[in-house]
């Protein structure tokens, strides 16, 4: 492939790739992003390439590798081009039927999506509720591009934004445009990414960094991973553009290793881009130069940060640093650093192309735009989704989510990873926004909403995250490497049944002295989740303080498993489940008996019975 | 070990700013990082072995002891979390009788735990040898362990 070397070259190319595509041409899309990989899609992939060999389709029928459409809980999913037909948890043994229908032009009735609560079936993606109710400006085309294949990113119009951007208008019109469409970072802050940009391009020192934080280490969070692994070009583009608005010529995108796919991906975007003249000297023949090269994270939360990210991609310890100088100024390695979002960059080509106020048009007030949510826990429809800012979060979870699993009752959702809060029931239909969750004592965050039901614990919760905290705690500031763990000590005392009145109390005069005095953003938040479950959790904190009991049934030291007779048939699957043999089987249709002074509480037999016959109490 | 490494470093142009992704392909090699990598990490980038230690030591990803032939790893993202992981771990603690971060005496095994692997949608995640195992059960815990040889 030649580099090319104008925005007319580029539109030759593009129509050369279109004209070579036959749109009539069936193409299986499969999703072959980790989540669907972690449900086994390798080989149900391996098994329709090889279907399509056996049917002699070779040629005639594509089978596309492609990213995260967002529905994971029901992977493999599978989408039948031209028609846009949509399969979910497609297995191996399916191959063959698939490939089959393709050629006699039929829809297999039992791989569609069934409404549960009206058991209609929907053919294509937009019939199903979970689609249906999402703007998918970001993830939708994950389906139509192969994440690895330049060429399918440039047939939907891929770096069009770049060439607009590089030849129509100066790099402060395009800071201009990404400043009147109040894009605001989705990383997390929500910070006006326009303003950031200026303040970067404004300073005096030169080399200019620009970066990508796909550090995202936010348990609970997956939309970066799906965009990076899915569409990563989208990524890039906006990168340069924002180089380009910025003044800056070399580039870092930081990446967890923890994403293997994402990595890889991302390696070959950059080297079809460098190929392309997307990247490196004299981009499009602009005469703009813009080279990018990945850093890799070692599994560090704190990371996630931005100087202490900076610090990383220097090859030091990643500790943050007070920011009374911004990075913007001061950045990677003291020079002037603009850090932004993966989200954040891939929203920038869709501002470039359509425009600030097609941008501006969608969301609310103060937050515009879509926002990308990992939908995730105790609810129906697992998986990410991309909707409007001001949507609330019934529709989220009700509409999109399909409500709780199980028929269980919705008790919280918890927003902003670690540095977020528990919203509860009472404020379900609240806008969600930047500054509404806030209000809320929750933030957005990198977008991460986990739905529990009545069986969690919300001191289970708090000192889930107070632990995971302390643990990537950098240690570098007392308040929060003393104060976090001493937050957790109390909370695990709390949970063992060894609280004591003025815990509460203690805990609260903790949180406020830690988001007072803590350097960074992981101290200063780090209360968040503890304040908002004792703000709207207050009486499940005082049955653990004072009755010694866990009211979810979550705590180990606090319950104990019982066999409800009436429901056990003797089947005696949790006998032979129990590793502590602490379960004895009384003879067929006799309920077992469990002797509690050998049982470990693993939860074993709770898993395992499916009848419910087992009850914690 | 030496030429190993020292295409490592090559790699990356001994470029000391890019150590984490030096020690990552080191690991990757190794599934530890052993000392004397380390010293020749040091000596081949001319940094000292404090540094490298530093950050050896700092970032989670990096082990100073060795691993088993099989490495378990447990998701302990919040997703995972709400939908029982640390009950998944307790029984992988209990089957190979080690903690996150140690390994088997026959060093067969090396258990650890990850904050988020970003499988959210189908947790709680087990992962062994990097085939990621979701939407596990404790009781699917022993017939994951029985198909490592």
């Amino acid at each position: 492939m030649p580099r090319i070397n104008s925005p007319s070259e580029l539109e030759e190319i593009r129509k050369e790739i279109q004209a070579k595509r036959d749109p009539n041409k069936p193409c299986i899309a499969m999703c072959a992003g980790t989540g669907c990989l972690a449900l086994g899609a390798r080989k149900v992939i391996e098994s329709f390439k090889e279907e399509v060999k056996r049917q002699g389709l070779e040629g005639k029928v594509d089978v596309r590798e492609n990213g995260c459409p967002g529905f994971c809980e029901r992977g493999t999913v599978v989408v039948i081009y031209p028609e846009g037909i949509c399969y979910l948890g497609v297995k191996s043994e399916d191959a063959a039927e698939v490939v089959l229908s393709i050629q006699e032009k039929k829809v297999i009735e039992r791989l569609l999506y069934v409404n549960p609560s009206t058991g209609e079936k929907a053919t294509y993606e937009q019939e199903i509720p979970f689609y249906r109710n999402q703007i998918r400006h970001l993830i939708g085309n994950n389906t139509r591009i192969d994440p690895r294949n330049i060429d399918d990113y440039l047939a939907l119009g891929g770096y069009g934004a770049l060439a607009k951007a590089l030849f129509q208008r100066t790099a402060d019109e395009v800071l201009e445009e990404v400043k009147k469409a109040n894009l605001r970072g989705r990383g997390g802050g929500g910070f006006p990414t326009g303003k950031k940009w200026e303040t970067c391009r404004n300073a005096l020192e030169k080399p200019k960094y620009v970066i990508v934080n796909c550090d995202e280490g936010d348990p609970g969070a997956f939309m970066d991973r799906a965009l990076t692994e899915g569409n990563p070009h989208s990524v890039l583009e906006g990168f340069i553009i924002g180089a380009y608005a910025i003044g800056s010529h070399e580039g870092y995108v930081y990446i967890r290793n923890e994403y293997p796919l994402a990595v890889e991906n991302l390696g070959i975007a950059i080297e079809q881009a460098e190929e392309y003249g997307f990247l490196g000297k004299n981009i499009l023949g602009s005469g703009f130069d813009f080279t990018v090269r990945v850093g890799r994270g070692g599994g560090a939360f704190v990371c996630g940060e931005s100087t202490a990210l900076m610090a990383s991609l220097e090859g030091k310890v990643g500790e943050p640093r007070a920011k009374y100088i911004h990075t913007a100024e001061k950045g990677l390695w003291d020079k002037p650093t603009n850090l932004n979002n993966v989200e954040t960059w891939a929203n920038v080509p869709l501002i470039i192309n359509k425009g600030a106020d097609w941008f501006g048009a969608i969301g609310t007030e103060g937050s515009k735009g879509t926002k990308i949510f990992s939908l995730v826990g105790k609810v129906n429809n697992t998986g990410l989704v991309e909707v409007p800012m001001g949507i609330t979060l019934r529709d989220i979870i009700y509409k999109i989510g399909g409500g709780i699993r199980g028929n269980k009752k919705f008790k919280a959702v918890q927003t902003g990873g670690p540095s977020g809060g528990v919203i509860p029931e009472q404020f379900l239909d609240a806008p969600i926004d930047f500054d509404e969750l806030t209000k809320l004592g929750s933030m957005m965050g990198s977008g991460g909403m986990i739905v529990m039901d009545e069986d969690n614990c919300m001191v289970d919760i708090a000192k889930y995250f107070l632990s995971f905290l302390e643990e990537e705690s950098c240690g570098k500031c007392v308040p929060c490497r003393e104060g976090v763990k001493r937050m957790e000590e109390i909370l695990s005392r709390i949970s063992e049944g060894r609280g004591k009145e003025g815990d509460i109390q203690q805990l609260e005069r903790l949180a406020t002295a830690i988001a007072e005095g803590a350097l960074c953003a992981l101290g200063k938040t780090a209360p968040n989740p503890v304040l908002t479950t004792i703000k709207y959790f207050r009486e499940e904190y005082e049955a653990h303080i004072k009755e010694k009991r866990c009211p979810a049934g979550v705590c180990k030291e606090l319950i104990n498993y019982f066999v409800i007779d009436e429901k056990c048939p003797g089947c005696g699957i949790c006998v032979k489940n129990c590793p502590q043999g602490s379960i004895t089987f009384m003879g067929k249709k006799n309920p077992v008996v469990l002797d509690q002074s050998k049982c470990t509480k693993c939860g074993t037999c709770f898993d395992v019975c499916k009848l419910g016959a087992i009850e914690v109490r | 070990m030496g030429e190993a490494i020292e295409s490592i470093l090559d790699k990356y142009r001994r470029d000391s700013s890019q150590l984490v992704s030096m020690l990552q392909d080191i690991q990757a090699v190794h599934y530890w990082l052993p000392k004397e990598a380390l010293i020749e990490v040091s000596e081949g980038l001319d940094i000292p072995l404090s540094r490298v230690y530093s950050v050896a030591t700092f970032f989670k990803a990096f082990s100073l002891v060795p691993k088993g032939r099989h490495q378990v790893t447990i998701c302990m993202g919040t997703a995972c979390h709400v939908r029982g992981s640390p009950r998944i771990l307790n029984r992988v603690r209990q089957l190979l009788d080690i903690e996150p971060g140690e390994t088997t005496s026959d060093l067969k095994f090396s258990l650890d735990t990850v904050n988020c692997l970003g499988c959210c949608a189908l947790g709680p995640i087990m992962v062994v040898d990097g085939e990621y195992n979701g939407c596990v059960g404790v009781g699917d815990v022993p017939k994951i362990l029985e198909s490592c040889d």
